[in-house]
């Protein structure tokens, strides 16, 4: 049973690449990072530990974006939502750790004595306990794809108008969050985190321990995704991308199918933004911005659509190319990223992995 | 009768001469309380002196000398010249020693109050009417007897009426209790933020006669200043509304009858407020600046419809029936084109100057002006969407797009150019986003990010119409531009989107169609 589950995965040449991937994960990034002397060679910086880390939480969106868009068709434009309100339920737990160490000394986070509030509003209660902090960034981003999505998929609303309405979602979002009365920072949002469950969140042990915690959840993901896809569940995500109707008329609810998907693509992205703001030490409404979310979708196209492991690749292509820009070239960047849109949907509708497939189909 | 009117020319001259020299020297150099009611003195003479000696004080051009009797000689010097403040002859040579006279803040509004008072007595209509304006803002009771002494001799039926409540508030504040009921049973009929002010504080008066007329006055008022703010409200709801439209009308027709996702159609609109600074500066320093825009409205109809029609051919072509894939290449278009204005003309926003006739405005009530720039823009956005649908019910072009939008086989069947079609009408989309941007460019700013804040509302206005029909955007545009102000006015801006926003979303979730839909029987559309 189990093995049977296993060869479904993954042949044995994919578990190999998979055992190769977490062994840099788990081990030589440790070891290069804390073990080697900074002067060597071969030591790894907390620049590209912090950056890599950055990277493999854009992947797991991607996982998260793929599929629901990749396997179900639905592109949603409100992952950059869902990503950030986890980020935020984070940053909440991460401010009230801070203490009495901000710059006003006070038990509230720094904006609030700005504010002038005397105390918490409802929704930082109980935020200083970890186990809540992580309940808020399973289950806001869930609930909120939840409802949503319950009301948009019974009403049919699909294709575009689905992809409209998530991107207004997110913008109204961005709006509300911008508010100081909001209560959650603002335009500066959360940041000088001082430390995570007691650890100091700026020594290279505590950024190793989130990269390794971060690896983890990726290929928990992926490994997940890959469950689902290859099992029945799976098939008919497919097929309701492919022919809805005709998977309704087959006495499917098509709905359920949709919303699990939804919610579940949610659930990751807030995960996904829990791990994150630790990592960069700051979150802010700009990670709502709509432009985030339609970058999410570019990630996926450009990896390749209905391919996890596509996903994951656009992920780093995309934000190893965004890195390389910003600093080399920041003018030319915007160049690079529409230019990258257009070309991707014009000629590379599998995206790269269709095309290193076909090479080799080529080759072969 | 000779006589007689050189007595009356030589009482002329000798009033003119009659300045109080006393006043004047208390101005220049007496306490602040003197000072202050140096200048009530002099206004209350009316002498056309005054306004000459209480400019020199606020100007900084008073000067005194050690004068023959002990007191100080006030003069008014400018540059190398000076005069005797009080009598006006020329003294020669400038004395040595002069003492500046300073005005300090407050003696220095006060000093504006009074000039302002003493242009009420211009024989000019438009001095006269300027002065009624800026004291109507609020002015010192000192200046009673002026403003009645104006009030007398006040004729022109454009001014009286305001000079009278201006005399009324100010009698408010002091004089008789009979003149005060009287001054606030005239109040009532006023329909000022200021009246209101002046009367909720009289409601509180120690006499009961005043406290009655003065809560009576202040409900009419109230009912009369919330009438122009309802009509305030309503103008602020058609222009908003009139903002959305000519946004979102573009989309109308690439979006709505053609069904491309287009993405860049901020960054069509960013691309017509830029032509429209492009033309103006060309027109600047020449002595048709004021006539730029209507160079601009054309070129930057002309600018965005070419590169509409450009990314049609190039790019968005080859996406027909794939519209998910059309939203993400259009949006990489947009991103280029926002990179390609901050290459070309810098981050920064730039500059569009208004021409002359569409700054300032009318004022309708009391407290509520519509500016011009406003009225242009829903005159324009009206013009536009005739001009329209004109096109689209009354030309060759418009048939032909109505009847690829309706079915694009048959119309290729019966020998319709439906490729070209498709250009022509995406250059038409693409053209009005360009006139969008030509209005915006002379409300807001224009800068590379211009497009993106529209993307979001055009969108919705679009969809929340019906997608497909025109009348539906405009009946959605209007709706929201209402439902956004009237929200404004009691929760605050940013509350008032995001209530609009969601909305939007509630509504498309209950009616995916639309306000308007196409009748249709269709499952999969």
């Amino acid at each position: 049973m189990l093995t049977e589950t296993f060869t479904r995965l993954y042949g044995p040449k994919g578990w190999i690449a998979f055992g190769v991937a977490a062994l840099v994960v788990f081990v030589v990034f440790p070891v290069l990072s804390l073990a080697v002397p900074p002067d060597s060679a071969f030591h790894v910086s907390s620049y590209w530990v912090t950056l890599l880390g950055k990277i493999m939480c854009y992947a797991i969106v991607a996982l998260a974006m793929d599929l629901i868009w990749g396997y179900c068709g639905i592109l949603s434009l409100g992952h950059g939502l869902f990503f950030a309100l986890g980020g935020y339920a984070m940053g909440m737990y991460l401010m009230r750790q801070i203490g009495r160490e901000g710059q006003y000394q006070s038990d509230l986070p720094d904006f609030m004595v700005f504010l002038d509030w005397k105390e918490l509003p409802w929704t930082w209660w109980n935020t200083d306990q970890f186990w809540w902090a992580m309940l808020l960034v399973v289950a806001v981003p869930g609930l909120l794809a939840f409802v949503f999505g319950f009301f948009a998929f019974r009403s049919r609303v699909k294709g575009v108008y689905f992809s409209i309405i998530t991107q207004a979602l997110t913008f109204a979002a961005m709006l509300l969050f911008f508010r100081n009365a909001t209560g959650f920072g603002g335009n500066n949002g959360f940041t000088d985190f001082k430390r995570i469950l007691g650890f100091t969140i700026a020594t290279p042990e505590t950024r190793m321990a989130l990269f390794a915690v971060t690896g983890a959840v990726l290929l928990a993901t992926l490994l997940g995704c890959r469950y689902l896809v290859t099992s029945k569940f799976g098939r008919v995500l497919t097929a309701v991308r492919d022919a809805e109707t005709r998977v309704a008329f087959c006495g499917y609810n098509t709905v359920h199918y949709k919303l699990a998907v939804f919610t579940l693509s949610a659930v990751i992205c807030g995960i996904a933004g829990a791990l994150y703001v630790p990592q960069v030490g700051i979150i802010n409404p700009g990670e709502m911005s709509p432009a985030n979310s339609i970058e999410i979708a570019i990630w996926v196209a450009v990896g390749g659509r209905g391919t996890l492991i596509g996903a994951i690749a656009g992920a780093g292509i995309v934000n190893g190319a965004k890195s390389f820009f910003t600093q080399a070239f920041p003018e030319f960047w915007l160049y690079f990223l529409g230019l990258l849109f257009i070309l991707v949907t014009l000629f590379l509708p599998q995206g790269v992995v269709g095309l290193v497939n076909k090479l080799r189909g080529k080759a072969a | 009768m000779k006589t007689l009117l050189l007595a009356l020319l030589l009482s002329f001259a000798a009033a003119a001469a009659a300045i109080d020299r006393a006043a004047v020297e208390k101005l220049a150099t007496g306490e602040a309380d003197e000072r202050s009611a140096a200048i009530s003195a002099l206004v209350a003479e009316a002498d056309p002196r005054a306004a000459e000696v209480l400019s020199a004080l606020a100007e900084g051009e008073m000067q005194t000398v050690a004068g023959k009797d002990g007191a100080r000689r006030v003069l008014i010097v400018r540059g190398e010249e000076a005069v005797d403040a009080v009598t006006g002859e020329k003294v020669t040579p400038l004395p040595e020693e002069r003492e500046d006279a300073i005005a300090n803040n407050r003696l220095r509004g006060q000093i504006e109050g009074a000039l302002a008072a003493l242009k009420l007595l211009s024989p000019e209509r438009e001095t006269r009417l300027e002065a009624v304006k800026q004291l109507a803002a609020g002015a010192d009771e000192a200046l009673l007897p002026l403003v009645q002494k104006a009030l007398a001799k006040e004729t022109d039926a454009g001014i009286r009426p305001t000079l009278e409540l201006i005399a009324a508030s100010l009698a408010m504040k002091s004089g008789t209790k009979e003149a005060r009921v009287a001054a606030i049973r005239r109040l009532a009929s006023s329909s000022s933020p200021n009246s209101r002010t002046l009367l909720a504080a009289a409601v509180n008066d120690p006499d009961e006669d005043i406290r009655f007329e003065a809560q009576k006055a202040l409900r009419e008022v109230q009912a009369s200043l919330a009438w122009g703010e309802r009509a305030g409200l309503l103008f602020a709801g058609v222009s908003l509304g009139s903002i959305l439209l000519l946004a979102a009308l573009g989309l109308a027709i690439t979006y709505g009858l053609m069904g491309v996702i287009n993405m860049a159609h901020g960054e069509l609109i960013m691309i017509g407020a830029y032509t429209t600074y492009a033309v103006q500066v060309l027109f600047r320093g020449t002595p048709y600046f004021d006539w730029y825009l209507l160079a601009a409205v054309p070129a930057s109809f002309a600018m965005s419809a070419m590169v509409g029609m450009a990314l049609e051919r190039s790019v968005i072509r080859w996406l027909y029936g794939r519209p998910l894939e059309t939203l993400l290449a259009t949006w990489g278009i947009s991103l280029m084109l926002i990179q390609a204005m901050r290459t070309l003309y810098g981050a920064q926003n730039v500059q569009v100057e208004n021409p002359a006739f569409m700054s300032g405005g009318i004022e309708v009530f009391a407290g509520v002006v519509l500016p011009w720039s406003r009225i242009s823009i829903i005159a324009f956005a009206a013009l536009v969407l005739l001009g329209m649908w004109l096109l689209l019910t009354r030309t060759r072009l418009g048939l032909f797009v109505r009847g690829v939008t309706q079915n694009r086989e048959m119309a290729a069947c019966v020998g319709v150019p439906t490729g070209r079609v498709d250009t022509w009408a995406f250059g038409l989309g693409s053209g009005i986003a360009g006139l969008a941007g030509c209005a915006l460019s002379q409300i807001g700013n224009v800068g590379p990010d211009l497009g993106q804040g529209y993307i979001v509302d055009s969108f919705m206005v679009v969809v929340f119409g019906g997608v497909g029909q025109l009348a539906g955007t405009v009946y959605a545009a209007l709706v929201l531009g209402f439902a956004n102000k009237f929200l404004e006015s009691w929760s605050g801006a940013v509350i008032a989107k995001i209530v609009v926003l969601v909305f939007i979303i509630i509504f498309i979730q209950r009616r995916p169609q639309g306000m308007f839909a196409l009748k249709g029987r269709a499952l999969d559309s």
